[in-house]
């Protein structure tokens, strides 16, 4: 058992059942971080995070500190969160939009002061009707305290929060894709170079995106410092971090727990933790981080949770979510359901993507209802290749975004991993799971 | 050719003038609030999508034609971003939408199965509407739930993992109203809204505007000389 006496850092009102309340929050030493950053100034805040080496939570793992260093040369203009959060089976921003809005809050108001930015949009999902509501009261509530606002805190430094509603579309978490429906437009993703946010970004501004999780870990960082995150975890990946484990364990829910200490193996089958897989059955394969991830079988389950080393092993922690699937699982149906999810959330712009994913849910269907050929294995191969050529990881790009070269990945893995289960399906005409 | 009075091609229509006025004057105050907090005003189209939904239950035709108005756009541009989202709904839907969640995690907990039985019970295949006009019935992706699975929504709000059993309960409770308390009608922010304008200080903001379109104009200006430069050594033929 290891999992590790690291002090929960974002999960640490969640026992409280009105941890979204700001009489709770300032009873647990809410927007002391901030009241400490304002004392400070902008460019130590900054070193502080920097020092935390904080890896971004929405799923690139691109350090937070380097994407806010890249902004100093030029004036930001918008930080925007993005609480977008679609990824099939990542449920922690969920968490922490409707348990802790203030921590996201206090969170932000210290990374636009670090950047000296006066106006913040949160981008929230739209399904997340209570977040939104949660987020929204917050941001009320912090107004009437002074926390936000004109002269926060009596510091000088002024910033507006903004509350924005997505509409439903997986393809709005990407960040450009984001900004463009912050325009009010169709979520399209913009091509990279040149709109990297950092350079043209919202209104064409300098701006910078940053995820919730990334968001809500910089209160405790401003408060213990820089080193005491990096403290904890190992190499690059510092900290704690959530993970969402769902599929086929005993106990699923959200788990705070420190980097690289802790193995998949403890989070699936730790009493405290996943539980265990139940009926008694045993592991098939676990999706690591994300559908667009690819799976890892039971040899791989004693991986710690750490980023470079699953991106060694060949995938991504990407969002942080961990899908378990028994032996009892179809896992043609599972890739194909995956499938499906892209095919349906393709935005359209590009042909790799659009068709590819049509073509691939098609064919993927026709095998899991038994009407496959045997021929469609190399046909699904190929057209996955088209879309991200070589299928090697991380994958090659053939479109605007990465939505497209995430596609194969469930496909690839699973003909790899269970050839012989397709092949069932196609020689008995049928799936042998019904 | 008949003469008639047709806007001349070429000229974008407008709609701001004429616009019937469809929306209440309440969600019109509300809508011009909510363009105030956004330095252009095309960045509220989804706030006031979901704002139409509250007052109409879905997006009709006239509320598309208003909230173009608002915004100093065409009602084709409100369709066209407005089709692209799940929540924004350009047909009828029913006073409930009932969303069943089948991705991944949703499915190894037995989620097509109650998809199946719910479309069976209500008599509807998903993406229809009952004759009564009460539930809608959607077939969704994840929505972020994955630890109370099969994950199911009503009006986009959480009613925890259900069973066939617990599903037909749950509806008998929407068609006899047992369920406001905890399940508002459409929209967004239905419950809870903005109590401030923005405060920040508009110098601060303005210079901060003028510090960006300079930036801007220094690139321009860099790309321009740029390309001025390899102009002069004949580079690409013209």
């Amino acid at each position: 058992m290891t999992v590790t006496d690291a002090p929960r850092i974002v999960t640490s009102r969640l026992g409280h059942t009105d941890s979204h309340t700001l009489e709770r929050y300032l009873a647990t030493g809410g927007y002391g971080g901030l009241r400490k950053a304002l004392a400070m100034t902008p460019e130590a805040v900054a070193h502080e995070v920097d020092t935390a080496s904080l890896l971004g939570r929405g799923g690139a793992g691109f350090p937070a500190g380097r994407k806010w260093a890249m902004l100093r040369k030029s004036p930001v203009t918008y930080l925007v969160i993005n609480g977008d959060e679609s990824e099939p089976a990542t449920f922690k921003d969920h968490l922490l939009l409707e348990r802790d809005p203030h921590q996201l809050l206090e969170g932000v108001l210290i990374a636009a002061y670090a950047l000296q930015v006066t106006q913040v949009f949160i981008y929230i999902r739209g399904e997340f009707a209570l977040g939104l509501e949660r987020v929204q009261a917050a941001l009320n509530d912090a107004y009437a305290a002074g926390a936000v606002g004109g002269d926060i805190f009596g510091s000088g430094f002024s910033v507006d929060v903004v509350v924005h509603p997505g509409a439903g579309a997986y393809i709005c978490g990407e960040e450009t894709a984001l900004l463009e429906s912050l325009e009010g437009k169709r979520g399209f993703p913009r091509i990279k170079p040149p709109f990297f946010p950092a350079a043209i970004g919202l209104y064409g501004a300098p701006t910078v995106v940053n995820n919730v999780e990334t968001m809500s870990n910089l209160p405790w960082i401003v408060v213990n410092g820089g080193a005491a995150f990096a403290a904890l975890g190992e190499g690059r990946s510092t900290g704690t971090r959530l993970f969402a484990l769902a599929g086929h364990v005993n106990n699923p829910g959200v788990f705070e727990l420190e980097m690289v200490k802790t193995t998949f193996a403890d989070l699936i089958h730790a009493p405290v933790l996943g539980g265990g897989i139940p009926h008694g059955r045993a592991l098939k394969a676990f999706i690591p981080g994300g559908v667009s991830a690819p799976w890892f079988g039971p040899d791989q389950i004693d991986l710690p949770l750490g980023q470079d080393e699953v991106a060694e092993a060949g995938s991504m922690l990407g969002s942080g979510s961990v899908v378990v699937m028994d032996d009892h699982t179809c896992v043609v149906r599972a890739s194909w359901r995956i499938t499906r999810f892209f095919a349906r959330e393709s935005c359209g712009q590009c042909t790799p993507c659009r068709e590819g994913s049509g073509w691939l849910e098609k064919i993927m269907r026709r095998i899991e209802s038994g009407h496959g050929r045997e021929a469609d294995l190399d046909l699904l191969l190929d057209a996955c290749d088209n879309i991200a050529p070589g299928l090697g990881w991380p994958p090659q790009q053939t479109t605007i975004c990465v939505l497209g070269p995430s596609i194969p990945s469930s496909i690839a893995s699973a003909i790899e991993m269970f050839r012989d289960e397709f092949l069932v399906h196609i020689k008995e005409g049928g799936c042998p799971y019904d | 050719m008949s003469g008639g009075s047709r806007t001349p091609v070429g000229v974008p229509r407008r709609s701001g003038v004429a616009a019937p006025r469809h929306l209440s004057a309440d969600t019109r105050a509300r809508a011009l609030e909510v363009i105030a907090l956004y330095p252009q005003p095309r960045s509220a189209m989804i706030p006031l999508c979901h704002l139409a939904q509250e007052e109409d239950g879905w997006l009709t035709p006239e509320a598309m034609a208003d909230i173009a108005g608002l915004l100093d756009v065409t009602p084709a541009e409100v369709l066209g971003t407005a089709s692209f989202y799940d929540m924004l709904h350009t047909e009828p839907v029913g006073t409930h939408v009932v969303s069943v969640c089948t991705n991944v995690a949703c499915l190894l907990n037995g989620a097509a199965e109650l998809l199946e039985h719910a479309e069976s019970s209500l008599g509807v295949n998903a993406g229809g509407t009952t004759a009564d006009g009460s539930i809608t019935l959607e077939e969704s992706e994840c929505l972020a739930d994955c630890d109370r699975a099969p994950c199911v929504q009503v009006n986009h709000r959480f009613v925890g993992a259900q069973t066939p059993v617990s599903f037909d309960r749950l509806v008998a409770d929407l068609r006899a109203g047992a369920r406001t308390q905890d399940i508002p009608g459409h929209g967004t922010l239905v419950r809870v809204r903005r109590t401030t304008g923005l405060q920040a200080d508009p110098v601060t903001v303005a210079g901060e505007r003028a510090a960006m379109a300079e930036a801007q104009a220094g690139r321009a200006a860099a790309a321009e000389a740029a390309k001025t430069a390899s102009d002069g050594v004949g580079g690409q033929p013209s």
